[in-house]
């Protein structure tokens, strides 16, 4: 296979290494700006700092690191200032300050870096090989291996980012969920607002640096989304979205190797196919996920509404069998009563048969014992139901049919103990129907 | 200095664009007392709150709680806001919010430990829902919902409580709940603001009552202030049959 | 060095950043870790670095339009801002500010797409109604993809946007990365999309002039269907408008104004024009129709304005110069908007204080010379400073500047004790004031339910804001009140006020209970 053909772990391993340290690094904080209703922030900071790394170049003329995280930071704070300054002060939509910060910060930062452009030398027709031979040009010797310096630097802002998460967690939770009562206890909203910021910041430079920016403002957003569709819980969001980012990361270099060769091509950009590769774990997962997939949420509502009918054929039956005891009933009358599809019907009853509850014969289906044992649970939910709403809750007899029959699916027998204890052990319904015993085995 | 009184509010104006939404406001509570805000909708009576706690900015007007201003004496105090005032879709359980209660005082960066959860399970208990400790908030129900704010704040041992609206859309026995649990408070010391919107309740739970309509209509013990022309003078025109027939079908349906 | 500046300006997804006055082309390709390709323009002179103050000659010739290429850059960004300004206000005020950034950044696979493919259909990959198309069926798609993560999945509406932005944008990336492998002057497709402001073409205008018309026409159809739904979507849905088909037609509008700005001025210019004209125009009106003028008016004017700067002075990217002239016009308009802007609420919430306080200290003066004679008549006797002082919880320093205002116009004196007097003029006010808000007061009362919305505190007469029946009718109930009573139906018993002014309280709460003051209420 391609894959390990042209896999060459010196190479091919340490851009995957890469990938996975932008990827996670971003998506430890990206937990927080998606549950604050953020998401667009990463994007909004990584244009935002470029007037800052302009001014960092302008002043220190050089291109360390060190200047450039510090305009960064320094300029994700303003961003967050202003943004809220505008906010609150102007009164605008969150999104359009947001919008009109970032684009201005932007502009401003594009005039700054033409008025810098001076000072190169550039040579009009020159073609630059970027990212990832500048990658391999420029490493450190660390115990021997000679590490290419993004990693380094990637790697530390991974650290710096889960030692954030982790100390911070709860001063995180807390004003991401209720900022009012996180002021009220002393754990300042706004604060813990801009160190996220800063945070956010740092990681878009030093994600722009090394692995462009599409990639990082990729995985700001969709790895934590993603995760907040797979669980209910804020610790294991945060650790599925480091793997949702981690399988991204890998997806994503894989098939920028691989996949356009089916189609004649060579290989791709791998940040793109890393963001492109998220999406579609995330589409997947909004299809699939057991919480609130859209497939599983179909399949559920189709497997209740099966149920329910099911029950329905049931208690038919018994009632038709209270009037005229042993009867047998076909599929097409039980059909023509309760409205539904014939060949569900059919199944239903056919699996009923299977199960015990109805004995198939020449002119239809008869109850057996066990069929009219769950008949009668059903039937006595349903005439204990209309007792319950005519005395406590003075409906009306007419309208009481239409709401127990819905109430009657949902009630277990202890639920049906406590309405018999409260409407006084009734013998008959409204109606004037026997209500039928609990069965005691 | 502190004093005993939990809150002494003078003269507070709170205005929007000009219109005052409170208007002079003088109002003093006795500690150990179990208080009722009523008033029509839009009185004010959110505002009140808010303005007390410096959450809205104050036109005139001077708060004192426990004798100091109130960023002074903020741990003694705990609120309970209105429900909607935060997003049920967020991926915590009930102890979580619960636990929440219990940040002040376990400080920055510090974890929260086994006997912090163990304060947060023992006020679930008090409050009727400990078996819900793991349920993920947004599959609770409106009086469970509110059962676990009203956790979170017992879990804050304040001495005076802010409540907006606690009885708001939750069901009768949540309801009767809530108020055993009041009234606990109260025995305990606990001195408790509520704001209330149910008329027929209240001479069954408050001590005291406020009655607010932008300024403070009458205020004092319930049994005195609490007449049919003081509820005239906040509501404006008269409370019919009618009126009194509606509330008590509302209250059978919500049995439902 | 050289390679992290270079690094720095192809990480830019955004152009427009030629200045008018330029000359060279440089373009840059990244493989690998591709970030992406960029057609940069840059200034000629790139060893000087002073500024370069325009003489007149050459303002007078971009300002009297003669450059042709200065001239279809100015029309061509004026119009785009226009129309720009005109969809973001709906954008905005349906609270979908950053929809743009999200569409905008949609547009990319398709471009790819279209290039690639097009051969196949026997079509030219370069020509730009194909790659417009492409752009603009890849736009329909992300707002499709927004749509579905925003209803079918608990994520919220900036979750669906960055997720649309980013997954697409990187997906167009990957795309437009192998559209180059191919034949070279690939390049050229990047320029197209990314845009050259600089070397807008005539044809770029009037597309541009197209697109903006067309756009005209569709707002001003469906004006009052689109005001409905920023509005009260709800209300909009109930009224039997498909909500759903006029947020599709507004988002249309969005994709279609922003592929063709995309391809004459760049990604972040489009999601400044969307959203910057429109959030300046909000400060000035409340009525929308007003609102989509002036924001187009504003955006228009920032595309003229930018653009002409930019042909006027070396070395500022046109692009960057018109999104700068919108943002300065933003400020102007939130500190000066004559509805919402700052300067305004702030000047009237001054006035209130002022107001309040000018109020509160006639009135307690007033209060305080009646307790002394018989309720309803006071004389102009003295007052000392700190009665007043304690009769209201204000500040020291506010109550002195009200009273030096009132010296200053002749309603106070002070008397040689340091006390204060009221003069005649200041008696008449005083009177007139403690009158009418006794008239407030009882207006509450008697007319709770209706009361809280009419009551203004600001209000120089009450007959400005009440009938003229109703306030006889007041006067009649104040008339009887003071007659059977003797006392003045106010929440501040008087009395009280003259005992604490005496006794030197400590705390400066007025110390009364309601319930005394409910007593002396009752009749």
């Amino acid at each position: 296979m391609n894959v390990i053909e042209n896999w060459s772990w010196h190479y091919d391993g340490w851009i995957v290494l890469a990938g996975i340290l932008c990827a996670v690094s971003a998506s430890l904080p990206g937990n927080f700006l998606l549950l604050r209703r953020m998401s667009l922030l990463g994007d909004a900071i990584s244009h935002a700092i470029l007037p800052g790394l302009a001014v960092a170049f302008l002043v220190t003329g050089s291109r360390s690191s060190l200047p450039m995280f510090l305009g960064a930071a320094i300029v994700g704070i303003l961003t967050a200032l202003f943004t809220e300054w505008i906010r609150n002060l102007g009164e605008v939509d969150e999104g359009a300050s947001m919008g009109v910060v970032f684009t201005t910060l932007f502009a401003i930062g594009l005039v700054l870096i033409v008025q810098a452009a001076d000072h190169v030398d550039l040579d009009p027709g020159c073609v630059l090989y970027g990212a990832i031979e500048s990658m391999f040009v420029d490493t450190i010797v660390v115990a021997g291996n000679s590490v290419p310096r993004v990693v380094i630097v990637l790697g530390s802002v991974t650290i710096i980012n889960l030692l954030f998460v982790v100390v911070f967690f709860k001063e995180l939770k807390l004003s991401a969920f209720d900022p009012a009562l996180s002021t009220s206890i002393g754990f300042s909203a706004r604060l813990m607002h801009y160190l996220l910021m800063v945070i956010v910041a740092v990681t878009a430079v030093a994600s722009f640096e090394t692995v462009g920016n599409i990639l990082v403002v990729a995985m700001f957003v969709v790895p934590p989304a993603t995760a907040y569709l797979l669980t209910d819980r804020l610790g294991v969001m945060i650790f599925l979205s480091v793997v949702v980012a981690v399988a991204s990361a890998v997806l994503g270099h894989l098939s920028a190797v691989n996949v356009p060769h089916v189609f004649g091509f060579q290989s791709t950009s791998t940040s793109g196919m890393m963001a492109l590769c998220a999406g579609l774990l995330f589409f997947v997962a909004s299809l699939v996920s057991p919480r609130a997939g859209v497939i599983v949420r179909i399949v559920r509502r189709q497997k209740l509404a099966q149920r329910i009918l099911s029950e329905d054929l049931i208690a038919l039956l018994y009632r038709m069998d209270e009037r005229s005891p042993d009867c047998a009933v076909s599929v097409s009358e039980l059909c023509s009563v309760l409205l539904c599809r014939r060949w569900l019907a059919a199944w239903l009853m056919d699996w009923h048969a299977r199960t015990g509850h109805v004995v198939p014969s020449e002119s239809g289906y008869r109850l057996t014992d066990a069929g009219r044992r769950l008949g009668a649970e059903l039937v006595r939910s349903h005439r204990l139901w209309e007792q319950y709403l005519v005395l406590e809750g003075g409906v009306t007899v007419d309208r009481i049919h239409h709401q127990a029959e819905k109430l009657e699916h949902f009630t277990d027998r202890e639920l049906r103990d406590r309405l018999d204890s409260v409407t006084a052990a009734p013998e008959l319904d409204p109606h004037g129907s026997r209500i039928p015993s609990e069965h005691t085995d | 200095m502190t004093s005993s009184v939990p809150l002494a509010v003078s003269d507070l104006t709170v205005a929007w664009h000009r219109k005052p939404v409170i208007w002079d406001v003088d109002l003093e509570v006795e500690p150990g007392q179990l208080v009722g805000v009523v008033g029509p909708n839009g009185a004010g009576k959110s505002t009140l709150l808010k303005a007390i706690m410096d959450l809205v900015p104050k036109a005139s007007g001077r708060v004192e709680v426990f004798g100091r201003p109130y960023k002074k004496s903020r741990a003694r105090v705990g609120y309970v806001p209105q429900r909607e005032s935060v997003d049920w879709d967020f991926p915590i359980s009930v102890l979580d919010v619960v636990t929440m209660g219990l940040y002040g005082k376990i400080g920055w960066c510090m974890p929260v430990r086994h006997k912090h959860r163990e304060i947060a399970r023992h006020a679930l208990e008090r409050v009727g829902i400990a078996e819900l400790a793991n349920r993920q908030i947004s599959q609770l129900s409106g009086g469970q919902q509110q059962r676990t704010f009203l956790a979170r704040a017992l879990v804050q041992d304040a001495d005076l409580y802010l409540m907006d609206e606690p009885f708001a859309a939750v069901d009768a026995a949540t309801e009767k709940a809530i108020v055993e649990i009041l009234r606990d408070m109260r025995q305990a010391g606990k001195t408790t603001l509520v704001i209330h919107h149910d008329l027929h309740t209240v001479p069954e739970y408050f001590d005291s009552l406020v009655l607010l309509n932008m300024r403070v209509v009458a205020s004092g013990p319930t049994n005195e202030v609490f007449t049919r022309e003081n509820l005239e003078r906040t509501y404006g025109g008269r409370l019919t049959l009618l009126d009194e027939a509606t509330e008590a079908m509302r209250r059978r349906e919500r049995i439902l | 060095m050289t390679h992290l500046l270079l690094m720095l300006m192809a990480w830019l997804n955004a152009s427009g950043m030629g200045s008018v006055s330029d000359a060279a082309d440089l373009r840059f390709q990244i493989s690998d870790f591709r970030i992406f390709e960029r057609s940069v323009t840059i200034a000629e002179s790139l060893t000087d670095r002073s500024i370069d103050w325009p003489d007149w000659s050459q303002w007078q010739r971009v300002l009297s339009l003669r450059d042709y290429n200065t001239r279809i850059v100015m029309l061509g960004t004026g119009l785009l801002g226009l129309a720009a300004g005109m969809v973001g206000s709906f954008t905005l005020l349906r609270r979908r500010a950053l929809m743009g950034d999200a569409l905008s950044h949609a547009t990319l696979p398709g471009v790819g797409l279209a290039f690639l493919l097009a051969p196949k259909f026997g079509l030219d990959g370069k020509s730009l109604p194909v790659l417009l198309t492409g752009a603009a069926l890849s736009g329909i798609a992300g707002v499709a993809a927004i749509l579905y993560v925003r209803n079918l999945t608990r994520l919220k509406e900036d979750a669906a946007l960055g997720i649309v932005l980013s997954v697409f944008f990187g997906a167009g990336i990957a795309i437009l990365t192998i559209a180059q492998q191919g034949a070279g002057h690939v390049a050229g497709l990047e320029s197209f999309i990314y845009g050259k402001t600089a070397s807008m073409i005539a044809d770029d205008a009037r597309l541009i002039a197209g697109a903006g018309l067309a756009s005209l026409i569709i707002v001003t159809l469906l004006f009052k269907e689109l005001t409905l739904l920023c509005f009260d979507d709800t209300f909009a849905g109930s009224r039997g408008y498909p909500v759903l088909l006029l947020d599709l037609v507004l988002m249309t509008l969005v994709v279609a104004v922003t592929i063709i700005g995309l391809q004459a001025v760049g990604l972040v210019l489009m999601i400044a024009l969307l959203v910057i004209p429109a959030a300046a125009a909000r400060f000035w009106t409340h009525d929308l129709k007003r609102m989509t003028l002036i924001s187009a008016g504003i955006g228009g004017a920032g595309g003229l304005v930018g653009s002409a700067m930019s042909a006027v002075f070396p070395n500022l990217p046109s692009g960057a110069m018109i999104v700068i002239v919108c943002s300065v016009l933003f400020f102007l308009s939130m500190f000066l908007g004559r509805s919402r802007g700052i300067l305004v609420r702030v000047a009237r919430r001054w006035e209130l204080n002022r107001t309040v306080d000018h109020q509160h200290l006639l009135r307690g003066m007033y209060e305080l010379l009646e307790i002394q004679e018989e309720p309803g008549v006071a004389t102009g006797r003295n007052v000392p400073f700190s009665s007043l002082l304690s009769m209201r919880s204000w500040s020291s320093f506010r109550l002195r500047r009200e009273i030096s205002r009132c010296l200053r116009n002749g309603l106070l004196v002070r008397n040689d004790d340091q006390s204060l007097s009221l003069t005649d003029s200041g008696m008449v006010e005083a009177s007139r004031l403690a009158h009418e808000h006794r008239l407030w007061e009882l207006y509450l009362i008697t007319h709770a339910d209706v009361a809280p919305g009419r009551v203004d505190q600001a209000a120089d007469a009450i007959e400005h804001v009440l009938e003229p029946e109703l306030i006889v009718r007041l006067e009649g109930l104040l008339r009887q009140e003071l007659a059977t009573q003797g006392v003045v139906p106010s929440p501040h018993p008087l009395e009280q006020i003259a005992a604490d002014a005496t006794a030197k309280t400590a705390t400066a709460v007025a110390d009364h209970s309601l319930t005394s003051s409910q007593k002396d209420e009752t009749p």
